[in-house]
């Protein structure tokens, strides 16, 4: 029987992480060198993490699919990071931080969790800047921030359009000074294909060799899983290629709860879908919506006349455009959260409002920012976004509008953990986008790379050092124990099955098919007739899967087809998983909004009564239902209202 | 406007690392001059794939140009025909209906082939664990505003540190030099007075680490400038050897 108990300390919300740092135990530094941690994952949690952990003398292991560590996706993240430094002097705060993320999160995140990543959110920014992080400065030398949706102040740092990459490479230098000091081994190319437990505890993986294709056991004290969302379920999606649930999802196998899987973020702002052989979808950072503004034509025939390519944007008198985020949310603007602004580009483009050739896209306009500050100072700011969209789609955004649609990016759920990010498998920690912990339904923006460096340098450090003290004179496993030679043969049996399917499909056009039914039912608007279609679906998919995919080459070696097929297995079932929690919670919160529940001017309609709690799912095993349990959340500090933008 | 494209690719085939290796042609048929060059790739995998063949390997990730994984030396340029973009933004309205495009992985002593198109760029992880930090450990660190830094250090420090390490400088250059990457990460940091501090010793400690692994000398040929997916400037070349003179002059 799986207990959820999310351990938050006593004592009132601002004193609980001091209180539990003054009363966690230690490990001493003899002691350290004893004990083994796994890290799987090398983005901002897992990379942080790692060279923590290495730094206080531990010894860890930590893998990636990539070739090296710098390429995971927190790379890929534009636009900023936030913190409650006030260093504008705009009136921000821990608490207030603490209150945005919770009513952006649309209160369904835990309390305690995000009061804590607040309060280190300050830490973070001292951290990277002593890096060497180049952060964006004012001209007195003074670092510079900037909005993101969700806030009135500016809280948000940032290194040009590239604040994901900048800090991840400070945390992969950090990490590399620990694997050249060989406190941490590093595994690249080297996937996590099973979690081994003994008695009931995590002390190891399963992992496979992406280019030997070997499979190899590993053993530890402690498991850090920090492998990221599993938005590449949709197929299409901001996530990169390989981004993948499997390492997640092998956590929901072998027992641990997933949290809220149906509670998945559209971003408004990425570059519409182009065609059949679209394989990913680029995202704008929010960032734009600083000095962009977002509208669509007001006037039906204009909309229908730039579909046929007889307007352009640039044709549309200014009265004739609907700036339809600041008509509807006059006090936020183009800077209302994410899932808001998602939702009001479809309802405008399903009304028939939308631009482009397919009419599912809106304007991003710069065209009063530039007559307002120059074009030199929008280059500054946003160049490297501005060049990308120019490669990609052949406008020049300085001179005509750019093209946006929503699209999936972000995973508020994953696996259930409690205050110390341990999730119900004891010695299992989850960290990053990969747990559910701080976001709720709705995460704003520049708050998933505070999130992954909060508990990779500021939270784990702390909550494995409590988990570990206990293990001291616990010896270190050779890895021929039973349960990892058993473990390991099922992998290779899992593999094999999946070898032997020899069908006609490829791994790709069943990956599609899946996204479509997932963005057509479990998308930005769900209702209950189509999330049952999606359940229906996706068992067709996945009984499609298993008798028709065709996996070329061989188990040996690098196989590019057999690592995705092992990873599509997964997501087939994390979606399933999706649309039966989508179908459960009957009400809109966030990234979830349910047709059947909204106000009458089409807002999100809560039901706290019912649903304040998060959705923890337990695997039954074999084809069996799974089973709901329900950790109630309690809102102490904040008042539970209707988010108002407006 | 976009339209399609027919095309011939001569790719490079190659099993494993002892593999010869050698080129193979495709067809590929109505490829929209929207599409990405990886995304031409996926077609022709999905075709081989449903041939019963075994489809190309290649390194790619992200797509949208910052992760640093996809490479390709596509009809004799890293990063194929466009300027300062990677291989996952180059897109088909670059070619003509009719083309032949050659494809190749990496070449370069440094970053053997592993299949494919696929090459090993560990050397590059080897060269940062030599050095390519500032040395702190987490927490008990000053204010992150303690120290004004002039903006336009900064912004040349910033310059600097968008260097994605793909690896296109060490496959540009005829000596194949990497000390346009390592060279990048000296410099980002050398310009911050954070990073000052163990300038010399970096500079050494990398410089030493990259000869060691077998990549070329600098002749300042500045192919890896014009290559670059991010316009690194060669200028940090001259820095990260002035930092590599004075800290060997105090030997």
């Amino acid at each position: 029987m799986v207990k959820i108990d999310a351990k938050i300390p006593e004592g009132p919300l601002a004193q609980k992480w001091t209180k539990y740092k003054a009363d966690q135990k230690l490990v001493n530094p003899s002691n350290k060198r004893k004990l083994d941690i796994i890290v799987v994952g090398t983005g901002l949690a897992g990379a942080s993490a790692a060279a923590s952990f290495g730094e206080m003398g531990f010894n860890v292991k930590i893998f990636t699919i990539q070739d090296s560590p710098r390429r995971a996706h927190s790379i890929a993240a534009q636009g900023g990071i936030n913190a409650a430094k006030n260093y504008p002097n705009d009136g921000d705060s821990i608490g207030r931080l603490f209150s945005d993320t919770v009513k952006g999160g649309d209160y369904r995140a835990r309390e305690a969790n995000v009061y804590r990543l607040a309060e280190v959110s300050n830490e973070i920014i001292d951290q990277c800047v002593a890096q060497g992080v180049p952060f964006a400065r004012e001209y007195g030398g003074l670092l510079d921030n900037r909005s993101f949706g969700g806030a009135q102040v500016s809280r948000t740092f940032y290194a040009r359009g590239q604040t994901g990459q900048q800090l991840l490479l400070g945390a992969y230098q950090a990490l590399m000074r620990q694997v050249e000091k060989k406190t941490v081994k590093l595994y690249t190319r080297n996937e996590l294909v099973e979690i081994v437990l003994v008695d009931g505890k995590a002390r190891g993986i399963i992992s496979r060799n992406l280019v030997t294709g070997e499979i190899e056991r590993h053993s530890a004290h402690a498991v850090v899983l920090a492998t990221g969302g599993y938005g590449n379920a949709f197929f299409l999606s901001t996530n990169a290629m390989g981004s993948n649930g499997s390492a997640a999802w092998r956590a929901y196998k072998k027992g641990a709860a997933f949290a809220n899987p149906c509670f998945a973020q559209i971003h408004p702002t990425c570059i519409p879908v182009h065609g059949e052989f679209q394989s990913k979808l680029t995202l704008m950072s929010e960032s734009l919506r600083n000095d962009g503004r977002i509208w669509v034509p007001a006037k039906i025939e204009d909309a229908e006349a730039i579909k046929n390519g007889k307007l352009k944007p640039t044709d549309i008198a200014e009265e004739d455009r609907d700036y339809f985020l600041e008509r509807r949310y006059p006090a936020f603007g183009n800077l209302v959260p994410r899932d808001v602004a998602s939702r009001a580009a479809k309802e405008r483009c399903d009304a028939g409002f939308g631009v482009g050739s397919t009419g599912l896209a809106v304007y991003l306009d710069f065209k009063d920012s530039i007559e307002r500050l120059g074009k030199d100072a929008i280059e500054a700011r946003y160049g490297n976004l501005f060049q990308m969209y120019e490669k990609i789609v052949d406008d020049n955004p300085y001179e005509t509008p750019m093209m946006i649609y929503p699209a999936i990016h972000y995973t508020m759920g994953g696996v259930w953990v409690d205050y110390e990010l341990q999730t119900t498998i004891p010695g299992l920690f989850c960290a990053g986008e990969a747990n559910f912990s701080d976001h709720g339904a709705n995460r704003l923006g520049a708050s998933a790379l505070m999130q992954g460096l909060a508990d990779g340098y500021f939270v784990l450090p702390y909550t494995v050092q409590n988990y570990l003290s206990d293990f001291i004179n616990t010896p270190r496993m050779s890895g021929n124990e039973k349960e990892f030679v058993e473990a390991e043969n099922e992998v290779k049996e899992r593999f094999q099955k999946i070898l032997d399917i020899k069908g006609n499909r490829s791994v790709d056009s069943i990956h599609k098919e899946l996204g479509l039914a997932m963005w057509d039912f479990v998308g930005m608007a769900r209702n209950a007739d189509g999330l049952k279609k999606a359940v229906d679906k996706i068992k067709s998919i996945k009984k499609e899967f298993w008798s028709n995919v065709r996996i070329p080459g061989s188990k040996e070696g690098m196989n590019i087809e057999l690592e995705k097929a092992n990873r599509l297995v997964d997501f087939i079932e994390i979606g399933e998983l999706m649309a039966i929690d989508a179908l459960h919670r009957e009400e809109s919160c966030g990234g979830h909004f349910r047709e059947e529940h909204q106000t009458e001017e089409g807002e999100a309609m809560r039901h706290d009564e019912k649903f304040a709690y998060v959705a923890c799912w337990i695997d039954k095993g074999g084809d069996k239902d799974p089973e709901l349990i329900k950790e109630e959340l309690e809102f102490k500090d904040v008042k539970l209202i209707q988010r108002n933008y407006k | 406007m976009e339209k399609n494209i027919n095309l011939t690719l001569k790719v490079w085939r190659q099993n494993s690392p002892k593999d010869k290796g050698g080129f193979e042609t495709y067809q590929v048929k109505d490829i929209s001059t929207g599409s990405s060059f990886l995304e031409l790739l996926d077609v022709l995998n999905e075709q081989l794939i449903n041939e019963g063949k075994e489809p190309v390997a290649f390194d790619h990730d992200c797509r949208e140009g910052i992760c640093g994984m996809c490479s390709l030396y596509i009809n004799g340029h890293p990063h194929g025909p466009d300027s300062e973009i990677t291989t996952c933004q180059l897109h088909m309205r670059k070619f003509n209906d009719g083309d032949t495009i050659w494809i190749e992985p990496w070449r370069s002593a440094g970053f053997p082939v592993i299949k494919d198109l696929i090459v090993d760029r560990d050397a590059f992880d080897k060269i940062i664990a030599a050095g390519g930090y500032v040395s702190v450990n987490t927490g008990g660190v000053p204010d992150g505003n303690a120290i004004p830094i002039p903006k336009d250090n900064a912004d040349e420090s910033m310059d600097a540190a968008s260097c994605i390490g793909c690896g296109a400088c060490v496959a540009a250059c005829k000596n194949g030099s990497a000390m346009l990457f390592v060279s990048a990460k000296a410099s980002q940091l050398a310009l911050l007075p954070q990073g000052k501090v163990e300038a010399a010793r970096r500079a050494k400690n990398m410089v030493a680490r990259m000869d060691d692994l077998g990549f070329g000398n600098c002749t300042n040929t500045g192919a890896c400038e014009v290559e670059c997916p991010k316009g690194i400037s060669i200028a940090h070349i001259a820095r990260l050897n002035r930092e590599y003179l004075s800290a060997k002059l105090q030997d």
